[in-house]
C-alpha cells in the first residue's frame, strides 16, 4: 500500500468519526459502558484471585506424631511424607513450640495456658504444605494411614468448602465477563451498522470505480480502532482514580487476614492495557462485522 | 470489445429480464440501447460491468469471460469501465474536485497523477472553475458532467451509461451529449440506455432495441422507432 493511501484512510477515518457525529457517540459510549463495566469486574476477579491464592496457600496439613514414635520413627515418617509426589514442603514443629505459638495465638488470655509448660499434652507435629493447594486433602488422606501419626489436621470440611466456593466464584466471574464482552460487540456492531448504512452510497461508488474489498474496508477498520480506543479511555481513567484511592486507603490497615489488594503498580497498568486492548478488538470486531455485507459483489 | 452469447437472465424473483440475448459491440462504437420501460436496457448494461451475472450464456469484456472472472478481480473490470447514472451518484460531503479525484484515489494513483489527471478532465467538462463546489452548488447538467468526469477519469475504454440525460431537461441533455460524442471520438466505446427519442433520431449511431428481454432490432445509424 502506498503512503499516500495509508494516509487517504486515516483522514478518511478520522473525517467519517466527525460526520457521523451522534453515531460514534452512540458507539463510543457502548464501548465506555462495557468496558466500565468489564474494567470493574476484571479489577474484583483479579483482586479475588488474590486473596484466594492467599487463603490457597495458607491451606497447610499439621500432622500429629504419636508420643510413643522416638527420632528414628520420626525420621522415618518424614522421609515417607516427603516422597509423596504433592509434598512441596515440610517442617518440625516440636510440642513446646506448638504450646507457645498457642499461647501466642491467645493473645492475653493464653498466659492461662502456661500450666500445660510442666506437663505439654501436646503431640510434636509435621506442618506439611502441597504445591498445588487443591492436593492437600489428597495428601492428608494418604498421610493419616502411615505409622506413627497420631492425627492429620487441615481444617476438614472448611477445606473442601473453600475451594469450591473459590472455584465457582472464578467460573461465574469468566462467564459474565465472557457475556458483557459479547454483548458489547454486538451492540457496537449494530451502531457502525447504522451509520454504514448511511455511507452505503459511498460503498456502492467505491465498487463501481473499482476499489478493492480490502481497500473498502481499511477506513472502516480504522474507525473501528478509534471507536474502540476513544471508548477505552474514560473507563481506564475511572478505574484507575477508583482503585489508586481504595488501595490508598486499604494500604496501611491490612488489618482482615488475606485482604490484601493487588498493589496499584503494575496491576493497573496492566489492566489498562487490557482494557484497550478489548476496546480496540470489539471496536474493530463491530466494524468488520458491520461491513461485511456490504461487501458482497 | 464486449461480446454476449446467448444470455439470459432470470432475477430471483422469477422475472426474466434478458430472453437468448446475443450481441457484439466494436471498440470504439457509439451504442444507443432503446425500448420500452421494463425491457431489460438496465439488465442488460449491468451485465457487461457484472452488476448483475448471466442466469446462462456467455460475456466477453476486453477478452475476459466475465463467467469465469473471480468476485476477487471485478474491481479489476471496473476500472477499465466507467459508469454514469441518471442520477449522478456523487457523494454530497465532497467536492467536485474530491469527487473526481475519488475514482483515482480508490486504485492507488500518486497524488502527482491524481491532481494532473482530475483537472485536465475537469477542463474537458467545462468544469475547472467550479472545482470547490459540492454537488447541492450545482445545476443537473453540471452534476452530470462531474459524474461524466469521474466516469472517465482513468481512461477507461468503455463508458457505460443508463438514461444519462434522464433528470435533464433538453438543452443540458444536448450539452451532455456533445460531451459523450468527444468522449467517443477518442476511441472509447459509448454505450447508452435511453428515452430520448430526439437525440437518437439526431445523433444517428448504433440502435440496439429491446422488448421483453430480447433484442427486436440492431441496426447502425438507425432510429429510435418508438412513440415518445
Ligand atoms: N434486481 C431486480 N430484481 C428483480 N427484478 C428486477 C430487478 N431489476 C429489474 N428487474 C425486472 O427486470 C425487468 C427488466 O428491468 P430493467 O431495469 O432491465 O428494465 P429497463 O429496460 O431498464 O426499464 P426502464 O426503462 O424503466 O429503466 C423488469 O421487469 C424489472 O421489474
Ligand atoms: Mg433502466
Amino acid at each position: 500500500m502506498r503512503l499516500s493511501t495509508l494516509q487517504r484512510h486515516m483522514r478518511e477515518s478520522v473525517k467519517s468519526l466527525g460526520r457521523n457525529g451522534w453515531m460514534t457517540f452512540a458507539s463510543i459510549s457502548a464501548v465506555t459502558v462495557t468496558l466500565l463495566l468489564v474494567g470493574v469486574f476484571l479489577v474484583v476477579m483479579f483482586n479475588m484471585n488474590h486473596f484466594a491464592k492467599k487463603i490457597e496457600n495458607d491451606v497447610e496439613i499439621r500432622v500429629h506424631i504419636d508420643v510413643t514414635a522416638n527420632n528414628q520413627d520420626k525420621q522415618a515418617l518424614r522421609a515417607k511424607i516427603e516422597k509423596i509426589p504433592q509434598v512441596k514442603e515440610i517442617r518440625y514443629s516440636s510440642k513446646d513450640e506448638e504450646l507457645k505459638r498457642l499461647i501466642k495465638s491467645f493473645g492475653e488470655e493464653g498466659s492461662s495456658f502456661r500450666l500445660f509448660e510442666q506437663d505439654n499434652p501436646l503431640s510434636d507435629v509435621y506442618v506439611v504444605k502441597t504445591a498445588n493447594p487443591v492436593d492437600t486433602i489428597k495428601a492428608a488422606k494418604k498421610i493419616e494411614k502411615f505409622p506413627f501419626v497420631h492425627k492429620v489436621n487441615y481444617g476438614q470440611g472448611q477445606v473442601e468448602k473453600l475451594f469450591s466456593t473459590l472455584k465457582i466464584a472464578r467460573n461465574i466471574g469468566l462467564v459474565l465477563i465472557i457475556g458483557l464482552l459479547f454483548t458489547a460487540m454486538f451492540l457496537i456492531s449494530n451502531t457502525i451498522k447504522i451509520t454504514i448504512f448511511a455511507r452505503r452510497r459511498e460503498i456502492e461508488i467505491m465498487r463501481l470505480v473499482g476499489a478493492t474489498n480490502g481497500f473498502i474496508r481499511w477506513p472502516f477498520f480504522l474507525e473501528g480502532l478509534w471507536l474502540g480506543v476513544i471508548g477505552a479511555i474514560f473507563p481506564i481513567a475511572a478505574v484507575s482514580v477508583v482503585y489508586y484511592n481504595i488501595y490508598k486507603f486499604f494500604e496501611p490497615k491490612i488489618t482482615i487476614p488475606f485482604f490484601e489488594l493487588l498493589p496499584f503498580n503494575p496491576f493497573m497498568w496492566q489492566i489498562s492495557l487490557l482494557l484497550l486492548l478489548i476496546g480496540a478488538c470489539i471496536g474493530v470486531w463491530g466494524s468488520m462485522m458491520s461491513v461485511r455485507k456490504f461487501l458482497k459483489i | 470489445m464486449i461480446e454476449m452469447q446467448n444470455v439470459y437472465k432470470t432475477y430471483p424473483n422469477g422475472v426474466v429480464a434478458l430472453n437468448d440475448v446475443s450481441v457484439r459491440i466494436k471498440q470504439g462504437e457509439f451504442v444507443y440501447v432503446v425500448g420500452p420501460s421494463g425491457a431489460g436496457k438496465s439488465t442488460f448494461i449491468k451485465m457487461m460491468y457484472r452488476e448483475e451475472k448471466p442466469t446462462s450464456g456467455t460475456i466477453m469484456v476486453h477478452g475476459v469471460n466475465l463467467e469465469k472472472l473471480k468476485d476477487s478481480k471485478v474491481p479489476l473490470l471496473r476500472r477499465n469501465i466507467g459508469v454514469v447514472f441518471q442520477d449522478f451518484k456523487l457523494l454530497p460531503k465532497l467536492t467536485v474536485y474530491e469527487n473526481v479525484a475519488f475514482a483515482l484515489e480508490v486504485i492507488e494513483e500518486s497524488p502527482k497523477v491524481i491532481r494532473q489527471k482530475v483537472m485536465e478532465v475537469l477542463e474537458l467538462v467545462g468544469l475547472k472553475h467550479k472545482v470547490r463546489s459540492y454537488p447541492s452548488e450545482l445545476s443537473g447538467g453540471e452534476q452530470q458532467r462531474v459524474s461524466i468526469a469521474r466516469s472517465i477519469v482513468n481512461s477507461p475504454k468503455i463508458v457505460i451509461a443508463d438514461e444519462p440525460t434522464g433528470n435533464l431537461d433538453p438543452e443540458t441533455s444536448w450539452g451532455i451529449m456533445e460531451l459523450f460524442e468527444k468522449i467517443n471520438s477518442r476511441g472509447t466505446t459509448i454505450v447508452m440506455a435511453t428515452h430520448n427519442r430526439e437525440i437518437v433520431n439526431t445523433i444517428r449511431r448504433r440502435v440496439i432495441a429491446m422488448e421483453n428481454g430480447k433484442i427486436v432490432r440492431d441496426e447502425a445509424k438507425g432510429e429510435y422507432g418508438y412513440e415518445a
